[in-house]
């Protein structure tokens, strides 16, 4: 560092650490994606089906729907998260 | 049989033709006989940084197609005893590339040679998934830049579904990360994620840091892989990096600012 960004580098030093970001966003990204990686291809389809075959009965939009996929050494589970809205008990939209 | 070696990073342009180039030349030069096989279907370019360009005759697809015998289209490098290299093909056809032919190719080379350096395309097309498909060994070259870690992960996860030890259920193919175009300056001051934070996301052994270096280019312009430059910081890290991969004990290199001196302290310019 010369001596003219002495001054210059205390103007930075105040700013956020960069790298520092970039581990953040990195750790976060790669660890969600690797919870996706294993997921099987047909998922988001089947997501879609099982969408519809809720919406026959309750009105539900896509985020209240949840499929996780967790494959451990034998077995392989598939978790599936409906979250109807609280007055569903009304019917049929 | 030969010990096949992919030199891959999901990502274009971290330097994995620049690695192929000198790693191959470094097993070469340690007396491994070494191939070098360019994946990159359509957009060859390992030739130009071997300096072998205009020997081409046949390529890849050619012997894959039977238009030519895998020893007309090998070329012997002039600089390297050991070394040969076998050229992409300049089709446009991407599905020229087929399964069958490249393990053909490879068990044939396999024959041959101790060592077969797989120099994969960018992306994760079919290009890639071939030149991965049958390592023994992976080298995911990694820029300390978030999109490059990214994508160097998904290699990572294809590695671990889409290859042949993974999907015949193998020992698993032994990864290891090779980071390049390091400027621990830049890390020092936080502008750069550091090897360590690299290596704590991606989880694998490090094989190597290549500082960032001008000599790197210079090498490319001349078509002479940066190993071959001894004295320059790059190629001397490439040799570290060879070494390692033989299972030499070489401690790293290079991950620190030099010092500099009253002159340069006071008045700056290039570290």
């Amino acid at each position: 560092m010369s001596l003219l960004e002495v001054f210059r580098s205390k103007q930075k030093k105040n700013e956020h650490n960069s790298a520092a970001i970039a581990r953040e966003r990195l750790q976060i990204i790669v660890t969600h994606e690797r919870a996706g990686n294993n997921t099987p291809d047909y998922i988001p389809s089947m997501k879609q089906d099982i969408l519809e075959v809720v919406r026959k009965y309750v009105s539900v939009s896509e985020e209240h729907v949840s499929i996780t996929f967790e494959s451990q050494k034998d077995v392989s589970i598939l978790e599936l998260n409906v979250t109807l809205p609280e007055n569903c008990s009304v019917g049929a939209p | 049989m030969a010990k096949i070696i992919v030199v891959t990073s999901g990502k274009g342009g971290v330097g994995k033709t620049t690695t192929s180039a000198a790693l191959s030349t470094g097993l070469a030069m340690q007396g491994y006989r070494t191939v070098v096989v360019d994946f990159d279907i359509g957009l060859r370019n390992l030739d130009l940084v071997l300096g072998c360009e205009r020997r081409v005759v046949y390529d890849f697809i050619n012997v894959i197609n039977g238009e030519a015998a895998l020893h007309q289209a090998l070329i012997k490098d002039k600089h390297t005893d050991n070394l040969f290299i076998l050229p992409a093909s300049q089709t446009r056809d991407k599905d020229a590339l087929t399964p069958e032919g490249v393990a053909e190719v490879l068990e044939a080379l396999s024959r041959e040679f101790d060592y077969i350096i797989c120099d994969s395309p960018a992306g994760i097309e079919r290009g890639a998934l071939m030149a991965l498909y049958h390592a023994d060994e992976a080298i995911i070259t990694t820029n300390p830049e978030v999109s490059s870690v990214r994508d160097s992960d998904r290699i990572l996860g294809i590695l671990h579904s889409k290859s042949k030890r993974a999907e015949l259920n193998l020992e698993p193919i032994r990864e290891h990360l090779l980071l390049t175009r390091y400027d621990p300056a830049r890390v020092v001051r936080g502008d750069m994620l550091s090897v360590e934070d690299v290596s704590d996301i991606l989880a694998i052994p490090l094989l190597g840091v290549i500082p960032e270096d001008p000599a790197v280019l210079k090498a490319s312009n001349q078509g002479t892989p940066v190993i071959h430059l001894a004295d320059s910081d790059a190629g001397s890290a490439y040799d570290d990096a060879v070494r390692r991969l033989l299972g030499q004990d070489c401690p790293m290199r290079f991950l620190n600012t030099p010092r500099k001196g009253l002159f340069q302290r006071l008045f700056g310019g290039q570290s």
